[in-house]
């Protein structure tokens, strides 16, 4: 089976953190949102400083960590939440 | 409508959404940006979100509303970009047939909105500096420039 690509989005502190908004990862099949987060705390300078269980939602409804991703997910990677 | 908006929030309009002849009750909840004692010399506060996902996930939370209470209708906005002090920053309105469904709902709605949107907001000081702030209370001092006039 081919690898999954999935595009995390950072927003609001964790943008500034990492420096961007947006780092497409690769994952073997099977991989679900906690190896993503995982993947991506390796992938770019700055990201390790993100906690190793952020919030995360894919593609726009919120998930748990064990969450299965599928090839073209976007996995949206959530600050504490601060609305109202 | 969009939830979503970046004009000021007329409660006005929203209640003229949900109003009608079998509804007896409504009951309206604003929220604003706040300067109390424990708040520091906040002037303003700039919201940002991931908006399709607010959209969708706002949406969620206002059909589960009238699943629970079928009798009642709701209409809300969340402000984004910069809001000062004073100005309101969420509404939500509900009418239902009677007082007691329309507090419940609309309780439920604005609990459920503060836990759920993808939603998040940076104080903006007297000084300019500024912090990201969340509903737990937690604050991280921001390095960004802060933003609005």
């Amino acid at each position: 089976m081919a690898a999954l690509r999935v595009r995390c989005r950072l927003f609001a502190r964790y943008a500034e953190v990492v420096g961007s908004d947006e780092v497409t990862v690769e994952l073997p099949p099977g991989a679900v949102v906690s190896d993503a987060i995982a993947a991506l705390r390796g992938a770019v300078r700055g990201a390790a400083a993100l906690p190793a269980t952020p919030l995360v939602a894919i593609n726009h409804q919120h998930v748990r960590p064990g969450t299965p991703l599928r090839d073209g997910d976007e996995l949206a990677v959530l600050p504490p939440l601060a609305g109202g | 409508m969009p939830y979503a908006t970046r004009e000021p929030i007329r409660v006005d309009t929203l209640i003229a959404d949900v109003a009608g002849p079998t509804r007896g009750g409504t009951a309206v909840f604003v929220g604003s940006v706040r300067r109390g004692p424990e708040d520091g010399p906040v002037t303003r506060i700039e919201y940002t979100a991931h908006e399709p996902m607010l959209e969708a996930e706002f949406a969620r939370i206002v059909t589960e509303a009238i699943e629970r209470w079928p009798d009642a209708r709701v209409a809300a906005r969340h402000r984004l970009g910069v809001v000062a002090t004073g100005e309101a920053s969420l509404a939500v309105v509900v009418a239902a047939a009677h007082r007691a469904h329309a507090f419940e709902a609309c309780r439920h709605v604005v609990e459920e909105a503060k836990r759920r949107l993808p939603v998040w907001k940076r104080e903006i000081f007297d000084d300019g500096t500024s912090s990201w702030r969340d509903n737990a209370g937690g604050r991280v001092a921001s390095d960004a420039p802060a933003g609005g006039p």
